[in-house]
């Protein structure tokens, strides 16, 4: 397995399972599909100045080969958005679940979802205090 | 350096020293804030004009950011098409800026004035950039700042919008980077002129991989312009936002198109090799489908507030089957229309919210409401909005329709984009009048609500329709001005000169 194949299929599974959780209906689930995308995302930006491993990105006299410096600043600069950004998206997701009473991406009234395995249609208020 | 060489960068400055300011003067003096505000915007108008006039002879100003040359430091590029934009976004800022004052909408919340600043600060820096990367940064600048806005007022109407609002722009962003990534493994280079220049060079087995990049960096732009199928996120948020704020983003989406337009010829262009104009085909088909959608919402529209949301649509569309053309003619009449499109649906929030103001419960629902104070003023001002929006004569959106129909008669596809254009005409003038009569002229018995204390509100949407005016009167100089920046476009060599005068001897 090389150091390549490792990096490409890292991104690809965590792509994978940000997109499946980024299409979930509530909001929890989408906060963390967009945060595994992001993940994604900085790792591919970090791959994309090339995978060289024990060089050093700035000049040095007794070296003769680089890494690239510039994905490791652009990754910087992203990881410092999303990360402001995830703080905000849950921020707001909380503040919409509190202030509508639903945290589905789409706003409607369901309290609780047979696809999330959190027990059948809702029956009463009480059952849902549980379940919830 | 003279103070005259540092103008490329004062539209991103000012209000990027107003917003802090402003944020320090809102928690105890409120008019001092507003003042600051009102200044920036002013002082940015200024800075816009004179870089209009800069640009005008067709000089490309090229800024160093920290005087690092060309390909690796950040370049401000200001052209003709940046300058235009400047211009428009000082001028619409204006309006939105006085409309929210005057009907105290800023008061709704604590922090519209400093998220108001940054906002225009992520405008001006995102149509002045010269750099991928940049373009990126400032895109996320005006989304934060834009995020906010849009929650200014707060309730739950805004709350549930805002939640797909910021997860949809989340993901254009990631796939933004995704894009970027691309290029840069494949090029080695953020520049706009310099990836222009070594586009070409890519080898054929990288080919397929540059494509990908290309589309994806274009998928992203047309998230951000609301171009079909990816459209759905504005109705609801537009719909739902604050009136001023609303007439404020008519600008966000012409972001996008600016992007591309800018993008698109510089990067992909005549001299990028097999990968040349590589999302040209996928263009024309989805301003079409994008035309249509947004027409045919204004004409069901259940209110104004979401007619003017569609009409953003339809006009994108619009305005996109004549930038797929991709010929110095069509783009130009693309930029008449788009700045046009943009003054017209920021009149339709306002007279919205004008008339929302006065029906009390009705709010701005397309119903039969009280016959409320001042009606025949607020009709009127609808009417010329609708005759804006739609492209009836006598206002510019008739001009630039007629522009766009004769600059998309030569292309293969003209049959298309005549019928979709002439068609959605009609249903949009058939959609307003429908809301237009069911608002102004019909009325349900019930009690007339007492009239505002002010007629103050009726001014931001004044202001904007007479602008309209203006760009009609006008349109002999603005469309010569709108086919030169078109040229200046499509002519990449001419920005590569600008930008690498160092490298490219």
């Amino acid at each position: 397995m090389t150091y390549e194949f490792m990096v490409a299929s890292a991104i690809g599974v965590l792509v994978g399972a940000g997109i499946y959780l980024a299409l979930r209906a509530r909001t929890f689930q989408v906060v963390l599909g967009l945060t595994l995308i992001s993940y994604a995302v900085n790792l591919f930006l970090f791959a994309s100045g090339r995978l060289v491993v024990g060089r050093p990105p700035i000049w040095d006299a007794g070296v003769s080969e680089y890494t690239d410096p510039l994905p490791q600043a652009l990754v910087l600069t992203a990881i410092v958005i999303t990360f402001g950004m995830t703080a905000f998206v849950v921020i707001l997701a909380l503040r919409s679940f509190l202030e509508t009473g639903s945290d589905h991406v789409d706003g409607d009234k369901v309290p609780c979802d047979r696809q999330d395995g959190l027990g059948d249609a809702p029956q009463g208020d009480g059952g849902q205090e549980t379940r919830l | 350096m003279s103070w005259a060489a540092h103008l490329t960068i004062l539209p991103v400055l000012i209000p990027a020293l107003a917003g802090p300011l402003a944020l320090l003067a809102m928690l105890r003096r409120r008019v001092l804030a507003v003042g600051i505000g009102l200044a920036s915007l002013l002082s940015l108008l200024a800075c816009a004009l004179a870089l209009l006039a800069e640009a005008g002879d067709g000089t490309i100003r090229s800024y160093a950011l920290g005087s690092w040359p060309a390909p690796f430091g950040i370049v401000l590029v200001a052209d003709r098409l940046a300058a235009m934009m400047l211009v428009l976004t000082a001028v619409l800022a204006l309006i939105a800026f006085s409309h929210a004052v005057l009907t105290r909408a800023d008061r709704k919340g604590w922090h519209f004035h400093p998220l108001f600043q940054f906002q225009l600060m992520g405008l001006n820096g995102a149509f002045l950039t010269g750099d991928l990367f940049n373009l990126f940064v400032f895109f996320e600048v005006l989304l934060i700042a834009s995020y906010g806005l849009m929650l200014h007022g707060q309730g739950a109407g805004r709350l549930k919008a805002g939640v797909q609002y910021v997860v949809v722009n989340l993901v254009g962003s990631s796939l933004f980077l995704i894009a970027l990534g691309i290029l840069y493994a494949l090029t080695g280079t953020l520049n706009m002129a310099d990836m222009g220049l070594r586009v070409a060079a890519v080898p054929a087995a990288d080919q397929g991989l540059l494509r990908i990049g290309g589309l994806l960096l274009v998928s992203v732009f047309a998230l951000k312009a609301a171009v079909a199928p990816l459209h759905l996120w504005l109705m609801r948020t537009y719909a739902v936002s604050t009136p001023a704020v609303a007439a404020l983003f008519a600008i966000m989406t012409k972001v996008g198109v600016y992007s591309l337009i800018r993008v698109v010829p510089q990067v992909f262009g005549e001299g990028a090799g097999a990968a040349a104009w590589v999302p040209a085909p996928f263009l024309l088909p989805a301003a079409l489908a994008s035309a249509v959608i947004g027409f045919a919402g204004v004409f069901v529209a259940r209110s104004m507030a979401e007619q003017a949301a569609y009409a953003v649509i339809g006009s994108t569309g619009t305005l996109m089957i004549a930038v797929a053309g991709w010929s110095a003619e069509s783009l130009g009449a693309a930029l008449y229309y788009l700045v046009h499109s943009t003054l017209a649906a920021a009149a339709l929030f306002l007279v919205a919210d004008v008339a929302a103001r006065r029906r009390g419960s009705f709010g701005d629902a397309a119903s039969p409401g009280p016959a409320f104070a001042g009606r025949g003023t607020v009709a009127l001002m609808f009417m010329a909005a609708a005759i804006a929006a739609s492209g009836l004569p006598p206002l510019s959106g008739f001009i630039g329709k007629l522009l766009i129909l004769k600059s998309v008669a030569v292309l293969p596809d003209w049959g298309w984009a005549w019928g979709v254009i002439l068609c959605t005409t009609f249903l949009g003038v058939v959609g307003f009048a429908r809301v237009g009569s069911a608002v102004f002229w019909k009325s349900a018995d019930c009690e007339v609500p007492p009239a505002p204390a002010t007629r103050h509100d009726l001014a931001a949407p004044a202001i904007a329709l007479a602008l309209l005016a203006a760009w009609s009167v006008g349109a002999g100089w603005a469309s010569g001005y709108a086919g030169a920046a078109a040229a200046q476009v499509l002519d990449p060599a001419q920005s590569v000169r600008a930008v690498l005068k160092d490298a490219v001897s």
